[in-house]
């Protein structure tokens, strides 16, 4: 069964189709990309899975389960989260905490529990701390928990938010242009990254991104948008040799 | 945090109560009536000023509210604790609502309820009026407040219209008020400081982020609100059996703009910043009363004007915006260890001071 399904989805703001007939299958363990000039529409599709935009048409099915336009804090509770194209941390707040608010989702003590300090939101805010700073240990961030996450450099920041996304623990996770702004020793990192969160949270990841040798390195298949249309897929070396992707990226000759 | 530590924080927290109680023993006994009521005023506005900095500082929800609120306790609190006697001499236009007139309750009953009732009021606004943002929140909020007022002074057999309400019995002393404030306190503090409080935090940081974190903003937001509510009413319930005289015109925008200052004053996100500036705010209030009166300085007779406190009051907003952005303590805490690293900062500067003339 497939994990995660897309079918036939249709996002129109007004009369502009951003993404026309989507369609998307993830197997668990599977790193999927998706790629595509600028304005193709790949994050709008992104929004569209989390619940972020409701889509016009088509259907996001989640373990055969519908999650098509459910409100984005239900879709993450189902076990998918994401990372945004500009980093979104909450940087007046610690590393630490940052990352706390992740496991906030499953948390089973009441308000008045929690302010009472009860032994059961005792017990619940310790294990909390305790799998944070795990999670912190296994991205390398530990040595910088108290710090604000603002004040991070930004490398630090694109896995910060990475950790904080694995904080829900999520099935899948969607990464919106994790390599961007990135020298080409931070994405050879990152893509080693990328791998070994997969393999240590068994995740199932579906990535936007420019940085071609990420992309060609760490996927396994690749769709391509152009213009709201999927204009091919395949295996990274299909799509490099891809007529329309490279006319999609180079432009069309004509002849004068 | 070690448990030691832990248990030694508890222990000074315990102390600055204790201490805090003798003051009020001393202050309750011996002070006169003016600076008991101005140390009662201080009492209320820091719980105001926790309420308004609730929403706006901690969960970055922009709302102008508290006035509303506060009428709402005043009056629930007012109706409570008034005898019936009292109610037939006040409702002379029109008689009151037979229900009501015979309504009766002790003061905590009634302090419960006006806090209650203003909560469950501030759900049912929030509900509809928390998808909206900055600005436009405010402006919802803000007129919210003020339909309150109008509908106080035209429920004529409830709340006696624009005639208010007189001889409401004064129940509030400085064991109700300075109690409820560190209630407050405390119960914000480790609110704040539980995955609910990251929660707001994270509201305020970044909402869209919030919501993909798998936080609930309608949830988390209408029981900030309805929690600032609460607090509000409560708030304004200690107002009315402060002044016992309560109606329609004292729950203005003004009253809502005086507390807005102290949030913003002590800073806004910072629980102990609040607590200072409503103290220092609420005294400051009364000192400068000096210079409305008329002031002669021997060769020139400055005649007195009232309002000038305001004016001073604005000349300090501004003076806070243009110089300390985030007020006195921004989005930091006054915290022991900051405390008794301050003092002994202050003595190893002292002690090097000592030395130096031998030195020399």
């Amino acid at each position: 069964m497939n994990l995660l399904e897309v079918k036939n989805i249709t996002i129109k703001f007004g009369g502009l189709t951003a993404v026309q007939d989507f369609n998307l299958n993830l197997q668990q363990g599977q790193i999927v990309g998706l790629i595509g000039p600028n304005g193709a529409g790949k994050t709008t599709a992104f929004n569209a899975i989390t619940g972020i935009h409701k889509p016009t048409q088509g259907k996001v099915i989640l373990e055969g389960r519908d999650i098509t336009g459910l409100m984005p804090d239900k879709i993450t509770k189902l076990g998918i989260a994401r990372t945004f194209q500009n980093i979104r941390l909450f940087s007046n707040l610690s590393v630490l905490q940052n990352v706390l608010v992740g496991h906030h989702l499953r948390i089973k003590s009441s308000p008045l529990a929690a302010t009472l300090h009860l032994p059961q939101y005792i017990k619940e805010e310790k294990q909390m701390i305790e799998e944070t700073k795990e999670l912190l240990k296994s991205v390398k961030l530990d040595d910088v928990q108290d710090e604000k996450a603002g004040s991070l450099p930004y490398g630090k920041q694109r896995r910060l938010e990475i950790a904080r996304a694995l904080a829900t623990k999520p099935k899948i996770l969607l990464l919106d242009e994790p390599a961007a702004g990135m020298n080409p020793q931070e994405s050879q990192e990152l893509k080693e990254f990328i791998m070994h969160i997969r393999d240590e949270f068994n995740l199932t990841i579906f990535m936007i991104e420019h940085h071609m040798a990420v992309v060609m390195g760490v996927c396994e298949h690749i769709l391509v948008l152009d213009h709201g249309i999927t204009i091919a897929q395949g295996t990274p070396e299909q799509i490099q040799n891809d007529q329309k992707v490279i006319e999609a990226y180079l432009g069309v000759e004509t002849d004068a | 945090m070690t448990n030691i530590m832990r248990q030694n924080k508890t222990l000074k927290i315990i102390g600055v109560i204790l201490l805090l109680g003798l003051f009020i023993y001393y202050a309750q006994n011996n002070l006169d009536s003016y600076k008991i009521r101005i140390l009662n005023l201080c009492a209320i506005n820091i719980i105001l000023t926790l309420s308004l900095n609730l929403t706006n500082g901690f969960c970055g929800m922009f709302s102008l509210g508290t006035a509303g609120f506060m009428a709402i306790g005043a009056y629930t609190s007012a109706i409570l604790t008034m005898p019936p006697e009292v109610k037939q001499m006040n409702f002379f236009m029109s008689p009151m609502n037979q229900h009501l007139m015979n309504l009766n309750a002790p003061f905590i009953v009634a302090l419960i309820m006006a806090g209650l009732l203003a909560a469950l009021v501030g759900f049912l606004i929030g509900a509809p009026v928390l998808k909206l943002k900055g600005d436009y929140l405010a402006i919802a909020t803000l007129g919210f407040g003020e339909i309150i007022g109008v509908v106080f002074t035209n429920t004529q057999t409830i709340t006696n219209g624009a005639l208010g309400l007189k001889g409401i019995p004064q129940y509030t002393n400085l064991y109700w008020g300075f109690s409820l404030a560190v209630l407050t306190i405390l119960g914000l503090m480790t609110l704040l400081n539980s995955s609910y409080g990251r929660a707001f935090k994270a509201i305020r940081e970044d909402e869209t982020a919030a919501q993909a974190m798998g936080i609930n903003l309608f949830y988390h937001k209408s029981l900030a609100f309805a929690i600032s509510a609460f607090l509000a009413g409560v708030g304004g319930a200690l107002m009315a059996n402060l002044l016992s005289t309560i109606d329609p015109t004292m729950f203005k925008f003004t009253y809502t703009y005086q507390i807005l200052l102290m949030v913003v004053l002590g800073g806004m996100g910072s629980i102990t910043g609040s607590i200072m500036s409503a103290t220092i705010m609420t005294i400051m209030m009364e000192a400068l009363r000096a210079v409305e009166s008329t002031i002669d300085l021997g060769f020139v007779t400055i005649p007195g004007i009232p309002g000038m406190r305001m004016v001073i009051f604005s000349i300090i907003l501004i003076a806070v915006v243009l110089f300390l952005k985030n007020g006195i303590m921004g989005e930091n805490e006054l915290t022991f260890e900051t405390l008794e690293k301050a003092i002994q900062r202050f003595q190893s500067k002292k002690g090097r001071e000592n030395h130096e003339p031998t030195r020399g």
